[in-house]
């Protein structure tokens, strides 16, 4: 029989888990689902997050959390960069299925051996007040490190919601998702419109890396968990949708800590994608998508 | 006004054709194999092998990717899944039967080939970006069920011992270097072969134009996963020998990122529209590999290869054949 007091700490786990990962996914959700740019160096853009944060943390004493608005610009900036590089390279071309592909799985490599040759292979954590300690309720447990993480990243895609729904360039990055030729037609720059949106992308994956530290020691390969995670979040939240997006989220999360506490915590990493392999034979356009 | 072609008789034609396509490719292949074995009596120094093992290693991995990276435009970043495939089947066989490695190889083409063709039939009918997502996928989920295989060592790892060699070899290093000699010919005129049939010439229009390509009657998703069924198995034929050849396995030397970024930045670099685009990726990228390992660091010989695919596939997409080909022409 299973422990119900179990069950329930498992599926508590899962839902502050999939809050986490709204957090990493809602840049995947922007680049890939609304931009239609495959960026799978995603996940290395968080695991350099969360060193940025690391090495500001350690060194300075700053707290995660700030050091990821402090890390927000120049995030955002680099976003833009890579997007100018590939709206240049490949967009323009429209070569941009293979060899995008190509690039972007350079990048993240780069972006790998680059913390690998900085920081090296050990695992490193954050230190801050909140991340020991753990509210009880009777037998419920609330570990602080996960209750954050869950906040922030709601927050955090609740924000780029009204942003997209209410202000003037959040609406024209979902005209560019839907018809870049329209948006063209009544006098809007689609390149530029991606540009800022996919800094956007980049800078949401410098938060979600602080959220990651605070949750886990990280080192440099761990972002390769992470690219098929978001992936099949994105796929299964129906693409462009952020709320979508964050049912997706706590689906993976809550399947996640079932798995890992009746299953094994080994088992963990195969759950993402073998929901991502079924979502894309059984139903490609997601749970939620039309 | 209708002229009439002088009327070659089809048997010259097709006999000049049989031989530029298939004799003097033959010949050149025992040629090179021959060349290969009587190095076997001049290189005294047994890490030479090894190291040309790697880079034939590379040779037989980048030529498989290509045949469906390179000729349909379908990206595999499963590469490490593969390869992993040939690998624990060969442990697996190590622990059970030990049949020959020549034998072993062939098993593991035929178990990556089958599960390359599920894998296939799965994901191929789907855009090309969500089937490399899912090859990415299958990679992962396949490093986790070895990760959990206690039988083939688990996280933890097996340690393989290297059996005696053939006599006609010596050493085991020497026999390795002389198997995948043999593999790396034969994938070569594999994907050669594919390249010159109606099979090639089918990727090809899918590459240019999937829905045009498909609406003039070509067999799309049959073409496919011929392709993804053939690529999967030589990499998984490449996975056989490496257990001997590093005497160790574990998912993470399996698994290694390393080996899809090398095999997906060889194709990109030297050119994948031909079946010499990848040889010629595989031989530079390789050897600079073990030079810049051996006389710098491995992390920055990783990085170097990081770096000029992003820079071949920025600025020279139809890497070195391609730049080798506007030369020629602008001089021509």
């Amino acid at each position: 029989m299973v422990n119900p007091e179990l069950l329930f700490n498992a599926l508590l786990t899962g839902l502050f888990l999939g809050g986490f990962y709204a957090a990493v996914s809602v840049g995947i959700t922007i680049a890939f689902g609304m931009l239609d740019i495959v960026n799978i160096a995603h996940p290395a853009f968080i695991m350099l997050g969360a060193f940025v944060e690391f090495y500001l943390n350690s060194n300075f004493g700053i707290d995660p959390l700030l050091a990821s608005l402090i890390a927000i610009p120049p995030a955002f900036l680099v976003g833009r960069l890579l997007y100018k590089i590939y709206y240049y390279a490949f967009e323009r071309h429209g070569e941009e299925s293979l060899q995008g592909l190509a690039f972007f799985f350079g990048i993240l490599f780069i972006v790998e051996v680059g913390l690998l040759l900085v920081f090296g292979v050990d695992y490193r954590f954050v230190e801050a007040d909140y991340i020991r300690k753990t509210i009880e309720f009777g037998y419920i447990s609330l570990p602080l490190r996960l209750v954050v993480p869950m906040i922030v990243g709601l927050a955090m895609v609740a924000a780029i919601y009204f942003f997209t729904s209410r202000t003037f360039l959040g609406r024209a990055i979902l005209a560019v998702s839907q018809d870049p030729g329209a948006l063209r037609f009544v006098g809007g720059n689609p390149m530029r419109v991606k540009e800022i949106a996919f800094g956007l992308s980049i800078a949401t994956a410098v938060v979600a890396g602080a959220l990651l530290i605070i949750i886990q020691p990280v080192e440099p390969s761990l972002g390769r968990e992470y690219i098929g995670r978001v992936f099949a979040i994105c796929v299964l939240g129906g693409m462009t949708s952020l709320g979508g997006t964050v049912l997706a989220s706590i689906i993976v999360g809550i399947t996640e800590a079932l798995t890992t506490t009746f299953g094994g915590p080994s088992w963990a990493p195969a759950v993402a994608f073998g929901l991502l392999i079924f979502a894309l034979v059984v139903r490609p356009q997601g749970i939620f998508g039309r | 006004m209708n002229t009439i072609e002088p009327t070659v008789p089809t048997w010259a034609t097709s006999r000049s054709r049989v031989a530029r396509r298939y004799l003097i490719p033959l010949t050149a292949s025992v040629l090179i194999v021959l060349f290969g074995f009587a190095l076997l009596d001049w290189i005294s120094y047994e890490y030479a092998y090894l190291a040309i093992y790697t880079i034939l290693q590379y040779v037989v991995l980048a030529t498989a990717w290509n045949i469906l990276g390179g000729y349909a435009g379908y990206v595999n970043f499963g590469v490490a899944g593969f390869f992993a495939l040939g690998i624990y089947t060969s442990v697996v066989n190590y622990k059970t039967l030990q049949l020959p490695l020549p034998v072993i190889i062939i098993i593991a083409g035929i178990v990556a080939g089958i599960v390359g063709l599920g894998m296939g039939y799965l994901t191929l009918r789907l855009r090309g970006v969500f089937f490399s997502i899912a090859t990415l996928a299958f990679a992962v989920v396949l490093n986790t069920v070895f990760n959990n295989w206690h039988f083939v060592g688990g996280a933890r790892g097996v340690p393989v011992l290297r059996p005696d060699a053939p006599l006609f070899f010596g050493t085991y290093p020497r026999y390795l270097f002389g198997v995948l000699l043999v593999l790396a010919v034969a994938a070569v005129l594999i994907a050669r072969a594919v390249e010159y049939s109606w099979l090639g010439r089918g990727l090809a229009a899918i590459r240019d134009d999937e829905l045009a390509a498909e609406c003039s009657g070509v067999p799309a998703l049959r073409l496919k996963l011929m392709a993804t069924t053939i690529s999967g198995a030589l990499m998984g034929m490449a996975g056989a020998p490496f257990p001997y050849y590093i005497t160790y396995i574990d998912p993470a030397s399996a698994f290694s990122l390393t080996i899809a970024v090398n095999t997906v930045a060889m194709p990109v670099i030297g050119g994948m529209t031909t079946w010499i685009g990848p040889v010629i990726g595989a031989v530079m990228l390789g050897s600079l590999q073990q030079i810049t390992t051996v006389t710098i660091s491995s992390a920055l010989s990783l990085m170097l290869v990081g770096v000029l695919l992003v820079v071949f596939v920025a600025l020279a997409p139809r890497g070195i054949v391609g730049v080798v080909k506007t030369l020629r022409e602008r001089w021509a």
